[in-house]
């Protein structure tokens, strides 16, 4: 037999051996110089922002010297109750519901398809369709939108040529939905909102679905359900993590927004549109500061309500 | 006895790849029937068609007298027992097994009663609040099988169920499957590459090679009276003999089949040959011996003196051990 000439325990000398071998013998050091970077961004930077805005919304604003009073109170919350500010939260909260259950609807086939059926290169159109509009500008896609849904725009063009002008304007003379053109009513803001945040649903729900194994959808037709029984009581609770998390994109977006209900959709202000202009030309930051942790405690409201319900049992 | 399965001329192409190709094959109401064959053999597409997965791209296959083409899995009355089991993560044991009670409509009360039933019968009572993914493997198996035996299937498909166990559990499981056939005395199939398996449970053993079948018989039969050198070898790994090989020991031209321990060491007579190898197997030792040019392996008992690697020895076996096979293939 021949034996190699090479050491068992070959030596190396030098400062990078020493730093090697003792992150080697010590791998709670090396996982803190990895982690410490990261967390202090984070937790100083990010969470001590948001933390000051906590801090914000419990000040209040003097109403004749329009100074702020630095003393702790409740009463730029009570002002979030009076009705044009709670019209503001209902209205924002309902349009990021539509937003989310139209997502939910619009995202299951495409995830479905992409998911089970998509292979080799459509699974990669299927990727670069849902990414392709993320990489171009918001502001752009937003402006686009507006150019589509104007009066003069192309989808009037189009009920003109079907000859369905009369059915389009039947839909904008509904109350609350409707509205002088698509482009200045809530439907537009909808119809924007739903396309702007679908790959958010999307690729999360993929992912969900993607992880449910075949042989389940075949193990539940074979104990006798039809497609629609498989898909409630299989197919839908082993996906409602993607559902959740999917939602809880288009949701908070949605709250959060300000840009596409200030270009596309009536005046009426929506939580992010009060956020920017408390916090500017008004400059009552306690308000705006008030109005931004609307957002948060309905997010973790839905996201309490969603644990409750099960939704993260299948994780 | 009626006919529980019947494929006539039955193919499932994929493209230019024959899954399965021109099968014909009766299946007897309350057999224990195995489906045996190396993976890729067409043995689980032939079990996908009967469950209803697949559909066959030609052929004709009757359930129970009934046409079974264009009936969707979950119109049919058979159920599943799946390799990896495929229980629902989402759901406790007990709803596993109620599942398809679920399905049906059947009473929350009275599903969860059958349901604990059907866990007593696999021998896993009080362990319906249990997760899936908390189980064993082998209680996971009993729970598929509750699963599938709790909707009273008149065909009970199994694909493999066992593979997934370690030896001990394995032969437990055979045993009990074995009873449980007996006792509720519905029709099993039951898919394996292990041929130990097939001929230690089935009551008929179809032999599955390149997506035919390539013979059909008691354990006995395929064991003893094997009709192909595949067959042969495939099953009990048997010593394979060429036509020239048996001319010169004075038989006919043909291929023949000579099962290791049909072969004895003797003083006298016999074939002279080679000892090349000896494993000792524990009950019994395999002696790898070359005799004419050829490699044979027999088995001798534990008693016997076992001859040294490199010693002559002779070696015989009685005419009639040597099955003379219907083709070299």
């Amino acid at each position: 037999m021949n034996r190699s000439d090479a050491a068992i325990l070959p030596e190396r000398q030098g400062f990078l051996r020493h730093l090697a071998d003792t992150l080697w013998r010590h791998p709670r050091l090396l996982l803190l110089l990895m982690l410490a970077p990261p967390v202090l961004w984070l937790g100083v930077i990010y969470l001590g922002s948001l933390f000051a805005l906590l801090v914000q919304s419990f000040f209040s604003i003097d109403e004749f010297s329009g100074l702020i009073n630095y003393e702790f109170t409740l009463k730029t919350y009570r002002e979030l109750l009076i009705p044009a500010n709670l019209d503001i939260i209902v209205r924002t909260v309902s349009m990021a519901a539509a937003v989310t259950l139209a997502a939910v609807v619009v995202a299951f086939p495409i995830a479905f398809y992409a998911a089970r059926y998509a292979r080799g290169k459509w699974k990669a159109a299927f990727y670069i369709g849902i990414m392709l509009p993320l990489w171009s500008s918001y502001l752009v896609k937003i402006y686009a939108w507006k150019l589509v849904l104007a009066k003069e725009g192309i989808l009037n063009w189009l009920f003109a040529k079907l000859h369905l002008t009369w059915l389009l304007d039947a839909y904008l003379s509904l109350p609350l939905i409707g509205g002088n053109s698509l482009s200045v009513s809530y439907t537009g803001t909808f119809l924007v909102f739903l396309y702007v945040w679908l790959p958010f649903m999307i690729l999360p729900l993929q992912a969900a679905l993607e992880r449910v194994p075949g042989n389940l959808l075949e193990a539940s037709a074979d104990l006798g359900g039809s497609p629609g029984q498989t898909f409630r009581h299989v197919i839908m609770p082993l996906a409602l993590p993607g559902v959740i998390a999917g939602s809880i994109f288009t949701f908070s977006l949605t709250l959060g927004d300000y840009i596409i209900p200030q270009i596309i959709g009536s005046s009426r202000l929506f939580i992010g549109q009060a956020v920017y202009s408390h916090q500017g030309t008004a400059g009552n930051i306690p308000l705006a500061a008030a109005f931004a942790v609307v957002p948060i405690v309905i997010m973790g409201f839905y996201l309490w309500l969603a644990k409750r319900a099960g939704a993260f049992d299948a994780l | 006895m009626s006919t529980a399965l019947q494929f006539a001329g039955v193919s499932r192409h994929y493209g230019l790849v024959k899954a399965l190709d021109q099968v014909d094959l009766e299946v007897m109401e309350g057999e224990f029937f195995a489906m045996l064959g190396p993976s890729g053999s067409g043995k689980t597409t032939c079990l996908r068609l009967v469950a209803g997965f697949e559909q066959p791209t030609a052929g004709h296959i009757e359930i129970f007298g009934e046409t079974a083409e264009g009936v969707p899995p979950f119109r049919r009355n058979v159920n599943t027992v799946f390799q990896d089991y495929a229980l629902f993560p989402h759901l406790n044991v007990l709803d596993n097994v109620a599942y398809g009670l679920m399905i049906r409509g059947v009473a929350k009360a009275e599903r969860y009663r059958s349901a604990e039933q059907a866990l007593e019968l696999v021998a896993l009572p009080g362990l319906g609040q249990r997760r899936a993914g908390e189980l064993s493997g082998g209680q996971r198996q009993r729970v598929a099988l509750a699963r599938a035996l709790v909707n009273k299937p008149r065909v009970l498909l199994l694909d493999e169920p066992l593979g997934a166990l370690d030896l001990k559990l394995r032969e437990q499981m055979q045993e009990e499957l074995k009873n449980l056939h007996h006792q509720l005395g519905i029709t099993f199939i039951f898919v394996t590459h292990d041929q130990n398996e097939a001929l230690s449970m089935a009551d008929r053993v179809a032999l599955f090679n390149d997506g035919r079948v390539v013979q059909v018989g008691t354990p006995q039969e395929i064991y003893r009276q094997p009709n192909s050198r595949f067959v042969a070898d495939f099953v009990g790994s048997s010593n394979v003999l060429p036509p020239d090989f048996v001319v010169s020991i004075g038989g006919q031209s043909r291929w023949a089949s000579l099962r290791p321990e049909s072969i004895f060491l003797t003083q006298a007579g016999g074939h002279a040959a080679n000892v090349v190898a000896a494993s000792f197997l524990g009950g019994s030792t395999r002696l790898s011996v070359e005799v004419g040019g050829l490699r044979v392996n027999l088995m001798l008992a534990s008693a016997v003196q076992i001859p040294a690697v490199g010693e002559s020895v002779l070696i015989d076996w009685k005419p009639e051990d040597m099955h003379l096979m219907a083709s070299g293939a």
